[in-house]
């Protein structure tokens, strides 16, 4: 029986290129506007993936996403760096979805998956850093979940051992399956696309893609199935339409604000004991540092 | 996050040359493979396009892990322990990326596990990962064993090997001792059959040997008793799982500090001999030699590169006297000059890439079945450019290198003689370039036969053929002036006799001559084609111009008798 692997990933825009249209009057991110990027992290979930299915007899990878028919990228990414299939959830009925909405979606994904008995993800995506969609997911599904994973210590086909990087330290904890893990940004960076996995995957797209580009591409699916990407709509992972996309949304932006930092008033400090002292008290009481 | 191939538009032109279909066609075997294998091409875009992303995969280890590592590895290079080469850290990264990846053998068939990529993408390859570390670029580069095996040993030695170097078992060619350098003719490294374990069984030393604990070495030595020269030697491979070769020590050196030199002793060592005897100096040797010529051809094209770059991104910054110092003159010109002889060179050695592609997969192709007439003649003409253009590259290229980077820590100034920067390194790095496999004076030597049978002249002709536009004429005039000067300048040479003293003692020129015409006449070509070519070709014909001058100047004033001036002002 094969060890099912499962890694959540987001494509995101990269935002260390962020323009005047990033966001949108609804305060969403614009995503036409940005180039998009495999999140950082969620590479990293994929490297711990594929070392342990390096490591495990008889293991698999898929890589689950959702988001827009450009998505399908992101698979094409993991397909080249080792993972053995993916899928991706679009759907107009997602759009707009805060953590809430995104961790059901996903996790009505991963249900369709059959038996899975690890979960990886990024510890949490640049685009919103709110570190929320791993353990929700976990919730959803009622599996423990270890979060902050640089690292695998142990792992058989039983129970996996993980170290957790935490700000004041590190923590060791072990689990059975199935279980989720968030993986930080400290744990090794993913492997580089495989030259020979990188010519077979390359062709690999999904309908939607297809669609999109006027390709009739049954007859290559038909002689090569590996190279088609799997796509569910909201339908085909049987979800409830008032739980997805802005409806199934509790989160609700009131505003978006440019901040911009500039110099105000400047003051001098004399170069004595007590005078940098004061400075560095009012800098706590003002919670500029501390 | 950077890219070595994507962020170097010179090599996606190259790579897009009107000979890459048939170079491909031929290699690919008119793509017979598409239904065997699943990454495989179908056609000739799907193969280009599966070379510029594998390309692209070396180009981004390239940026993000060698050139990241590249100063720790100078620091701390290998070491042995336990009779062991380590590498210094940085290096089993390196390795170990490149190895992960699955870009080892790019260029062996795919029936032992190779990506069967044609040379002209190997060779950019290589250009690539020496632009990452120059260092580095050889023990990447010593996979052109696997071509000599490949070539010439038995099916046997090849399935037991091949599939390894593509896994990523590093090589060795074990050639040099320390009584043959240059003349490997005097290789005295002992063979003998031993009968009982069915086995061939070395005994001797060998030193400087690059990456000289690899995991597979080819070795010449001396299987003929009694015999003295070149042909009482032959070629063997061996295994390092044997145990059976002691690292002496590992040299200290200048540059090229992550590639380990050893010094080797072989004790009784089991090894099995490749291809037949007595062919391994004047058949095998010769041509892994041309191979590893080419190689240092491309390593010093990526060398180049890294430190053209690294000029002008400082020459930029760098402000003196209220502006930026690339503004100055005098700056400018190093600067553009550094740029217009990389070119020139990253021109040559496409060329002579693809003359070598040609052949080799027309000799391939001869091993499976009877070539055509048309194709033999293919062949030949291939086969002879490669070889008229092999030791003129490795020529210029590696005292091109040494130019631009000694101009990189000019540009510099004195920050670029401090260690803080990586010019120093490159500066390093570039001196045994036009050293190893066979001295600048060595390509000298070789390349004076392509001027004596008139190879150069002829293909510079075939250059000038090619009609170009209106601001390209007056250099293709230029250029057709200054090989008539050529020619008429050799006919006085030729007047001394070509075995003469003066001869010999004026090859050199004779040789630079010619290759400035071949880099200007392909520049100028390939400017015709595209637009970001024009400067340097302009400014290339310009310094062919003033040196090719010189040359002239020098010969055409030159009186044998002042030989003897030469000989007794050093005595």
């Amino acid at each position: 029986m094969s060890f099912k692997i499962v890694v959540l990933a987001k494509q995101v825009p990269d935002t260390r290129n962020v323009g005047k249209d990033a966001m949108t009057a609804e305060g969403t991110v614009n995503r036409a506007a940005l180039p998009a990027i495999f999140n950082p992290e969620d590479l990293n979930a994929l490297e711990m993936a594929l070392h342990i299915k390096d490591n495990i007899k008889d293991a698999e990878v898929c890589v689950l996403t959702m988001g827009p028919s450009r998505a399908a990228d992101i698979i094409r990414d993991s397909l080249y760096r080792g993972a053995d299939c993916g899928y991706v959830i679009s759907d107009r009925k997602v759009a707009g979805s805060d953590t809430l909405a995104t961790s059901y979606t996903i996790s009505q994904g991963v249900k369709k998956l059959g038996k899975v008995d690890l979960i990886l993800a990024g510890r949490q995506a640049i685009d919103g850093d709110t570190a929320q969609v791993g353990p929700q997911v976990a919730e959803k599904l009622k599996i423990p979940q270890i979060t902050y994973a640089e690292e695998v210590v142990k792992v058989c086909e039983e129970k996996i051992q993980i170290k957790r990087r935490l700000e004041r330290g590190i923590e060791i904890v072990e689990s059975g399956y199935p279980c989720l893990i968030t993986v930080h940004g400290s744990a090794a960076e993913c492997r580089f696309h495989h030259a020979k996995r990188l010519m077979k995957y390359k062709y690999a797209m999904s309908e939607a893609e297809a669609t999109e580009q006027g390709k009739d591409c049954t007859a290559l699916w038909e002689r090569k199935p590996y190279l088609k990407i799997e796509q569910w709509s909201a339908a085909d992972i049987q979800a409830e339409d008032n739980r997805l996309g802005l409806t199934g949304s509790p989160t609700k932006v009131k505003k978006i604000e440019n901040v911009v930092l500039a110099e105000k008033e400047s003051i001098n400090v004399e170069n004595t004991e007590e005078a940098l002292n004061n400075l560095v008290k009012e800098l706590i009481a003002t919670h500029i540092i501390g | 996050m950077g890219n070595f191939f994507n962020d170097n538009e010179g090599l996606k032109f190259h790579l897009r040359h009107e000979l890459m279909e048939e170079i491909i066609r031929l290699k690919e075997r008119n793509y017979a493979d598409k239904d065997k294998y699943d990454y495989a091409p179908e056609n000739f875009e799907d193969a280009v396009d599966s070379y510029e992303k594998v390309l692209g995969i070396i180009g981004e280890i390239s940026a993000d892990v060698l050139w990241e590592n590249a100063e720790s590895v100078d620091k701390q290079g290998p070491r042995i322990e336990n009779n062991e080469i380590i590498y210094a850290d940085g290096t089993q990264k390196n390795h170990q990326a490149l190895k992960d990846a699955g870009v080892y053998g790019l260029s062996l068939p795919r029936q032992y596990g190779g990506l069967n990529f044609s040379y002209v993408p190997y060779v950019m390859a290589a250009e690539i990962v020496s632009r990452g570390d120059c260092g580095f670029a050889n023990i990447w580069g010593l996979q052109d064993c696997a071509e000599t095996i490949y070539e010439f040993a038995s099916e046997e030695i090849k399935n037991e090997f091949l599939p390894r170097i593509n896994k990523g078992d590093t090589c060795s060619m074990d050639l040099t001792e320390p009584d043959a350098g240059s003349d490997l003719q005097a290789v005295g490294l002992k063979a003998t059959f031993d009968e009982a374990n069915n086995c061939w069984r070395l005994n001797g030393v060998k030193r400087f040997i690059t990456n000289g604990d690899a995991d597979i070495k080819l070795v010449l030595a001396r299987s003929e008793e009694g015999t003295t020269d070149g042909r009482g030697l032959s070629y063997f491979v061996y295994d390092r799982a044997n145990k059976a070769v002691t690292v002496r020590r590992i040299e200290n050196k200048l540059g090229i500090k992550g590639s380990p030199t050893a010094e080797l002793v072989f004790n009784n060592a089991p090894a099995q001999l490749v291809g037949e005897r007595k062919l391994g100096l004047i058949k095998y040797v010769m041509s892994l030699m041309n191979g590893a010529r080419l190689g240092v051809g491309a390593q010093s094209v990526g060398l180049a590169e890294a430190a053209y770059r690294e000029a002008v991104k400082y020459a930029n910054e760098r402000e003196q006297f209220g502006k930026a110092i690339i503004n100055f003159p005098a700056v400018m010109e190093m600067l553009s000059n550094m740029r217009a002889k990389t070119d020139a060179i990253r021109t040559l050695l496409y060329e002579t890439a693809r003359a070598v592609d040609m052949y080799k997969s027309l000799e391939a192709i001869s091993r499976e079945r009877k070539l055509e007439a048309t194709e033999r003649q293919t062949l030949k003409t291939y086969s002879r450019l490669a070889d008229a253009l092999t030791p003129m590259l490795k020529l210029f290229s590696s005292e091109y290198a040494n130019q631009i980077t000694y101009d990189c820590i000019q540009v510099h100034g004195g920050s670029g003689f401090m260690k803080d920067y990586a010019c120093e390194r490159f500066y390093r790095d570039a001196r045994i370039l036009t050293i190893y496999e066979g001295t600048s004076q060595l390509q000298v030597v070789a390349a004076i036969r392509g001027v004596v049978s008139g190879a150069y002249v002829g293909r510079i002709k075939e250059y000038e053929q090619i009609e170009v536009r209106d601001e390209l004429k007056p250099l293709r005039q230029t250029l057709i002036s200054l090989r008539e000067e050529f020619e008429k300048v050799y006919e006085i040479a030729k007047e001394w006799g070509s075995s003469s003293e003066a001869f010999d003692f004026n090859s050199r020129r004779l040789v630079e001559i010619a290759g400035y015409l071949v880099m200007c006449n392909l520049l100028v070509n390939d400017a015709n084609k595209d637009e970001m070519f024009t400067k340097s070709a302009k400014i290339m014909t310009k310094l062919a111009e003033s040196e090719i001058a010189k040359a002239i100047t020098y010969i055409k004033n030159f009186n044998p008798e002042i030989l003897e001036d030469y000989k007794q002002n050093i005595k």
